[in-house]
């Protein structure tokens, strides 16, 4: 390589060869396909929203896990790692095994007994109306936000990398998602994303299989990123956060631990129905444990096509990486831009299309996502208990399907809105710690104890709910209350986010069980199906030993442990 | 999803053996005629490799999970 490559990046927009666009265009044909095909097996409510409940393990697990992996947390995790080194892929770790296993061992059973249609559904049945519509309005206006945050992003991102018109990108990929969802409600997006879930894998895969055969290996790799950037420690995941500045991120670990890994983490995998709705449309009880256990399998090593790619770019790249607010200058990369660049310095012709495919992929299995979330909790927990209780199913199927377009349109508004008020963008995971974090508390207690009463269902979460947003005002008014809230002004906003969901859990949990010590409990007959102790459980000792999820739940968390001290 | 005629495997095994067929023709042209702007460890010609590999897990699961006759 020359002197010169050291000192300019090159152009960082890919150029695509006409057997990319065959590749790209060919995807778009074929979900469309499928959406069409699909529509037949969709005509009751049942098939349209929770895709009949006839999902195996396998398909119910790998669309769980690929809702999950939208192009927006594939690209914006590579950059991170890019920031803040391996120590990101606690996202993947402790930030979701434990919840995945939970969910799967403790949690899916009373929501699969009581056969609700979605998480704000349980909580009608467990506290009563006030608590449900709470959850389902705050989930509804956070996952269409999200969802037009996410087509924003992800338009910029097909502008900067191919160049692509960015009202272009918006319009094409959220029209697809719109009509293979609109045809074929939940089982074309799970249909779609077991697709999309090969489509990124296989796509994204070449990069740290090619960038560890250049670098000589992951040690190799490791003596590069030294070189590189000397003094600075990107190789370990919990040596370094003894103290808020000994890391990049400026993470203690007991942020890491409970704000991540028990509140972030525990809220959005448990109770989040973005994600819990795929494994709820499983079979039977057993598959949806088996298929969580799945997903979480593979989320353990997701980080192998999000956090390598990342640390490759630290190691190969022959310039730096400079932060979005620098990247105007001229010749200058992102840090957003470290996954594009390596697919960029990997992928010939084909191989390049397959890899826009998969980041394409990505964008439309997490927009799915989303539609299909925001139609269930809006048919079922809004529309029908609060607008019109006793219509046919076929007007509630009718509904679905209008609801799919309008979610997609409204989508559409949101992101031309983020457009011009592009610090919202920031905003997207404090959304998420608002109205998500609250009701893990909510949903677990109401679970495991039997004394939570109705009242304090409502109230504990709104008490979450205004935490979180006080905390977060207090900090945005004046900087200073980070060293309370965060423990340190060396908190970044990650860091940040961890301590107020911690917060608002706290708030959540601490208000639910005074309220409760304080109001009347429901009678234990109508706690049947919904609580411990008053539910009957299914005996796994009926299956033989490998055939019951607690045995690969324990080799899911053996190998998740062993990753932890292999990257201590 | 047994219950609908062609299963979700199938349509995959038939786009990865697609892909498959693209990408390693793909390859094999790069081979015979190389690029004048090459990507970094284009000796390795990945392209010829992987599209392999997404022909032959494309035409496993396209054999295995192809749709079944209706007995009448």
């Amino acid at each position: 390589m020359t002197a010169a490559c050291f000192l300019q990046a090159p152009d960082s927009r890919l150029s695509l060869s006409p057997i990319d666009l065959v590749i790209i265009v060919l995807y778009f044909a074929l979900v469309l396909g499928l959406g069409v095909y699909l529509r037949r097996f969709t005509t009751t409510a049942e098939e349209f929203f929770m895709a009949g409940r006839e999902m195996t393990m396998w398909v119910a697990g790998l669309s769980f896990i690929s809702a999950n992996l939208g192009s927006l947390e594939m690209m914006g995790y590579a950059a991170a790692t890019y920031q803040y080194g391996i120590l990101v892929a606690h996202a993947y770790w402790i930030g979701a095994i434990p919840a995945i296993l939970f969910l799967a061992l403790v949690m899916l059973p009373f929501y699969y007994i009581c056969k609700t249609h979605s998480v704000p559904g349980y909580l009608k049945l467990r506290f009563g109306e006030g608590a449900r519509s709470l959850s389902a309005i705050s989930f509804a206006v956070m996952t269409i936000l999200m969802s037009g945050i996410n087509m924003y992003s992800m338009a910029i991102i097909m502008k900067v990398i191919l160049g692509w018109n960015i009202h272009f990108s918006i319009w094409v990929s959220s029209l697809t998602v719109a009509i293979y969802v609109m045809a074929g409600g939940l089982l074309s997006a799970i249909f779609n994303e077991v697709l999309q879930f090969f489509l990124i894998w296989i796509g994204c895969l070449v990069v740290p299989v090619v960038g560890l055969i250049e670098t000589g290996g992951w040690n190799g790799m490791v003596h590069r990123i030294q070189t590189n950037f000397p003094g600075q420690d990107f190789m370990h995941m919990w040596s370094t956060t003894g103290t808020f500045s000994g890391n990049p991120m400026g993470a203690h670990w007991t942020g890491i631990l409970f704000g991540w890994g028990l509140a972030i983490s525990f809220g959005y995998w448990t109770t989040d129905f973005l994600v819990v709705q795929r494994v709820m449309a499983a079979k039977d009880l057993r598959s949806a444990q088996l298929g969580t256990i799945i997903g979480a399998f593979f989320k353990m090593i997701v980080p192998l096509i999000v956090i390598v790619p990342g640390l490759l770019a630290l190691a190969v790249l022959p310039y730096h990486l400079v932060p979005e607010s620098q990247g105007g200058l001229p010749n200058a990369h992102t840090f957003n831009e470290a996954l594009p660049l390596m697919l960029a310095r990997y992928c010939g012709p084909g191989l390049l299309g397959l890899g826009v495919t998969a980041l394409v992929a990505g964008f439309m299995s997490g927009m799915a996502g989303n539609v299909t979330a925001f139609t269930t909790v809006w048919t079922y927990d809004i529309y029908r208990p609060l607008i019109w209780k006793e219509a046919s199913d076929a007007h509630y199927v009718s509904m679905g399907r209008w609801c799919s377009l309008l979610g997609v349109f409204v989508s559409i508004g949101t992101a031309y809105l983020v457009m011009n008020f592009s610090s919202i963008i920031v905003y997207a995971q404090v959304i998420f710690v608002f109205f998500i974090v609250p009701m893990f508390g909510t949903v677990i207690l109401g679970m495991l104890w039997k004394r939570t009463t109705p009242a304090a269902g409502f109230w504990g979460l709104l008490a979450g709910i205004l935490t979180s947003f006080a905390l977060w005002l207090w900090v945005k008014f004046d900087p200073v209350a980070l060293n309370y809230v965060a423990f340190s002004g060396y908190a970044k906003d990650m860091s940040e986010n961890m301590y107020r969901a911690m917060w608002s859990l706290i708030a959540n949990v601490l208000v639910t069980v005074v309220v409760s010590l304080v109001t009347k409990p429901k009678p234990d007959h109508e706690l049947k199906g919904l609580v411990y102790g008053m539910t009957d459980l299914p005996l796994e000792s009926a299956f033989p030993i490998f055939q019951r999820p607690i045995t690969w739940a324990a080799a899911v968390a053996l190998a998740f442990i062993a990753l932890n001290i292999l990257f201590w | 999803m047994e219950k609908h005629s062609i299963s979700v495997w199938f349509f995959i095994g038939a786009l990865l053996a697609i892909y498959g067929v693209l990408i390693l023709g793909s390859g094999i042209h790069e081979l015979l005629v190389p690029l004048d702007h090459t990507v970094a460890m284009s000796q390795l010609h990945i392209g010829i490799w992987w599209g392999s590999g997404m022909l032959l897990f494309g035409a496993v699961y396209i054999v295995r999970f192809r749709p079944k006759r209706k007995n009448p």
